[in-house]
C-alpha cells in the first residue's frame, strides 16, 4: 500500500464479504425451499429470501466495487484520497442503509414495508431486483454522489491514467443509469422496458468497465507487464463491452410486448456479447504469460485467471446458450435463465472483487502477500467455490432443459408445478452443490486468519532466496 | 496486440464505437415508443388496471412469479394466467383468495396476502390486460 488513505477500502471489503455470507445462506434457504416447499413458512416466504439473496448480492458488489476504487484510485492517481473521513461517513450511510432495508424485508411483509416508507409518494418498489425502498434508493444516490466526488477529487489533482479513467466512467456509468430505478410507468411494457436500462445497462454494460479496470490494475501490479500493453487490451475490451452491450440489450425486448425488430437486433448483438469476455480471458493469460515478476501472491493472480475464464464461461458462453430469439422463445424465464445468472454474476463480478481483495488485503495488513499456508487455505476456498458453481449451473440446465421440454416445447405441455415436481432430483443436487459452495466460503473467509505477519515474512525471504539461488544455478 | 495497433487507435475505437451505439440505441428507443401503443393496448389501462399494477408491486408478486417471463420462476408464469384460467378474472380473484394461511405441509404455497376485493378485482384487471400485449406470440403454449 502506497498510501494511508488507501486503508479505507478495508471496512467495505469487510463488509462485502459479510453480506457475501448472508446471501449464500438465503441461496440454500430458497434451495430447499425449490424442494420442501413449506420450509419457513410462513415465516420467511420465498420471495422475501429471494429478495434478501439478489439484494445482498448487489449491495455487496458494490461495497466490493468501492472498496476496489478507493484502495486503487488513489494508487493510480499517486496521491492521497481526497478525504478518507467523507468516504468512512459514507461507508456507514449506505451500510446501515443496507441493513435496515434487509430487516425490513424480513420484519414485516413486504407491503407494509412499502406503506411504511412511503412508496405511495413514489412508487418504485416491487420490481425484480429493484425491491428496496423507494428511500433507500435515493440513499443509493446520495452515497453514490459522494463516492463519485471524492473520487473524482482525487483523479483531478493527481496522475491521469487509463484504470482511472476506465473505472471512473463505469462509475458514473452505474450512477447515472441507477437513476432510471425512479421511472416507474403505469404501461408494464414500458416499466418493462426502461427497467433494463438499470438491469442490462449495468450488468452487461458499465459494470463491465469497472470489471475491465480492476482485472487491469491487478494485472499490473502483479506481473509487472507494460502499462502501455495493458491498457491497449483495457480499451479493446470494454470497447467491444459496450459496441456489442448496448444493442444487446434487445435480447430482453422479445416478449415483453416491444417491437419485432429487436428480435434481430438483440440476437445478433448478444451473440457477439461473449467477445469483450473471451479477450479478458486471452488478457489475464497473456499477461501472467508475459510477466516480468513472480509476484509472491500467488492467490490474487488465481483469483485474476479465474475471473476470466469463468466470466466467459458463465457470461458469454451460459449467456450465447439462450439468447438468440428462436431458442430463447422456449427458454425465456425458465430454470436456464437462473442457472446463466448464477455462473455469470459469480464468474465476473463476485470473482473480480474476491480478486481485488485478494490482491489489497494482505497490502493493508502490511505484507506484500499472505504466508504460503494462508494462500493454500484460499485457493482451497477457489476451488470449492468456483467448481460448486460450475455444479450448481450444471444442475440448473439440467432442470432448464427438462422443464424446457416438458413445459414448451412438447405437444402436449404440462403444468409449470406438475414439471417442478419431475424435476426435483436436480433441485436436490443443486442445494448439495451450494452446501459445497459455502464451505468454501468459510475456508476462504478463514483463510484471513491463518498465519501471522512473521510467517508471512518468512515465506517471501525463503521464496526469493530459492529464486536466487535458481537464478545463481 | 501488435506496435502498430497503438493505443491510441484502441481508445478511439472505444469513444468513437460506444458513442455511436449510444445514439443508435436512443434512435431505437424513440423508434420503440411510437410504435408501442399498438402493441400495449395502452387504451385499455383503466385506474383499475393501473391500481391492480401497485398492488402486483407492493405484494411483490414478481419474487416467485415470472411475468411475461421476467421475476423468479419459483411460480407459475402469470403474463397469460388470464387465459389459462378460461378468461376468468373471477378464477384468478378466487385462487389468490383461497390461500391456506400456513401453507399447504411440504409443498409450495402462496402466502395469504389478506386483499380486499376491490383490490383483488384490480389485481385480476392488471393480469387480464397483460395477457392482451402483443408479445409476438410468447409463451410457447398456455402452461406459460
Amino acid at each position: 500500500m502506497k498510501f494511508q488513505s488507501q486503508s479505507v477500502a478495508m471496512p467495505y471489503f469487510i463488509a462485502a464479504l459479510g453480506l457475501f455470507v448472508g446471501q449464500i445462506i438465503f441461496g440454500l434457504i430458497m434451495g430447499l425451499q425449490y424442494v420442501v416447499g413449506d420450509f419457513l413458512f410462513p415465516e420467511i416466504p420465498f420471495n422475501v429470501a429471494r429478495m434478501v439473496h439478489t439484494n445482498l448480492l448487489i449491495v455487496w458488489l458494490l461495497f466490493g466495487f468501492m472498496g476496489a476504487a478507493y484502495y486503487l484510485v488513489p494508487e493510480e492517481a499517486e496521491t492521497e484520497l481526497y478525504s478518507p473521513k467523507l468516504a468512512w461517513i459514507l461507508f456507514w450511510v449506505f451500510f446501515i442503509a443496507g441493513v435496515l432495508t434487509v430487516a425490513g424485508y424480513l420484519l414485516v411483509p413486504y407491503a407494509r414495508l412499502a406503506e411504511l416508507t412511503g412508496n405511495d409518494l413514489l412508487p418504485t418498489m416491487g420490481r425484480e431486483f429493484l425491491e428496496q425502498p423507494t428511500i433507500t434508493k435515493a440513499g443509493i444516490v446520495i452515497v453514490a454522489l459522494g463516492f463519485l466526488f471524492n473520487l473524482g477529487m482525487t483523479v483531478l489533482r493527481g496522475r491521469k491514467t487509463v484504470v482511472n479513467t476506465v473505472l471512473m466512467i463505469g462509475l458514473v456509468g452505474l450512477a447515472v443509469m441507477f437513476l432510471f430505478s425512479f421511472y416507474n410507468p403505469d404501461n408494464l411494457v414500458r416499466d418493462k422496458f426502461y427497467w433494463w436500462y438499470v438491469v442490462h445497462l449495468w450488468v452487461e454494460g458499465v459494470w463491465e468497465l469497472i470489471l475491465g479496470a480492476i482485472l487491469a490494475f491487478v494485472l499490473i501490479k502483479t506481473t509487472g507487464v507494460d502499462r502501455e500493453v495493458i491498457e491497449k487490451w483495457l480499451y479493446m475490451i470494454i470497447a467491444m463491452a459496450l459496441i456489442t452491450g448496448i444493442l444487446g440489450t434487445g435480447h430482453h425486448f422479445y416478449w415483453i410486448g416491444t417491437p419485432e425488430y429487436w428480435q434481430w437486433l438483440g440476437s445478433i448483438f448478444s451473440a457477439l456479447e461473449p467477445i469483450p469476455f473471451f479477450m479478458m480471458t486471452l488478457f489475464a493469460f497473456n499477461m501472467v504469460n508475459k510477466r516480468r515478476r513472480d509476484h509472491p501472491n500467488k492467490a490474487a493472480v488465481l483469483w485474476a485467471m479465474g475471473t476470466g475464464v469463468m466470466a466467459f464461461l458463465g457470461a458469454g458462453v451460459w449467456g450465447f446458450l439462450h439468447t438468440l430469439a428462436p431458442v430463447n422463445y422456449y427458454t425465456h424465464g425458465t430454470q436456464i435463465t437462473a442457472s446463466h445468472g448464477h455462473m455469470a454474476f459469480y464468474g465476473a463480478y463476485a470473482m473480480i472483487v474476491m480478486s481485488i481483495i485478494s490482491y489489497a488485503v494482505p497490502q493493508m495488513r502490511g505484507r506484500i502477500a499472505n504466508c504460503n499456508r494462508a494462500q493454500v487455505m484460499e485457493m482451497w476456498g477457489f476451488w470449492l467455490m468456483t467448481v460448486s458453481m460450475v455444479f450448481i449451473t450444471l444442475f440448473l440446465t439440467g432442470a432448464g432443459i427438462l422443464q424446457v421440454w416438458m413445459q414448451r416445447y412438447t405437444d402436449t405441455p404440462l403444468p409449470f408445478m406438475t414439471v417442478q415436481d419431475k424435476i426435483e432430483i436436480f433441485y436436490w443436487l443443486r442445494e448439495a452443490a451450494g452446501v459445497v459452495f459455502l464451505i468454501g466460503l468459510v475456508v476462504y473467509i478463514k483463510s484471513f486468519f491463518t498465519g501471522s505477519e512473521q510467517e508471512a515474512v518468512e515465506d517471501y525471504t525463503k521464496s526469493i532466496t530459492q529464486r536466487d539461488y535458481a537464478a545463481a544455478e | 496486440m501488435n506496435e502498430t495497433f497503438t493505443k491510441s487507435m484502441a481508445r478511439n475505437i472505444f469513444y468513437g464505437g460506444s458513442l455511436f451505439f449510444i445514439l443508435v440505441f436512443i434512435g431505437l428507443t424513440l423508434h420503440t415508443e411510437r410504435v408501442l401503443p399498438e402493441r400495449d393496448h395502452r387504451e385499455n389501462i383503466t385506474p383499475e388496471v393501473i391500481l391492480g399494477k401497485k398492488i402486483w408491486e407492493e405484494n411483490n408478486c414478481i419474487g416467485c412469479h415470472s411475468l411475461l417471463g421476467e421475476g423468479a420462476y419459483f411460480a407459475p408464469e402469470l403474463g397469460n394466467v388470464y387465459k389459462r384460467f378460461g378468461n376468468s378474472t373471477a378464477a384468478i380473484v378466487g385462487f389468490i383468495k383461497s390461500r391456506p394461511v400456513e401453507g399447504i405441509p411440504g409443498r409450495r404455497s402462496m402466502p395469504q396476502f389478506n386483499l380486499t376485493d376491490e383490490e383483488l378485482q384490480a389485481l385480476a384487471e392488471f393480469l387480464k390486460w397483460t395477457s392482451e400485449v402483443n408479445t409476438s406470440n410468447w409463451p410457447p403454449n398456455i402452461q406459460g
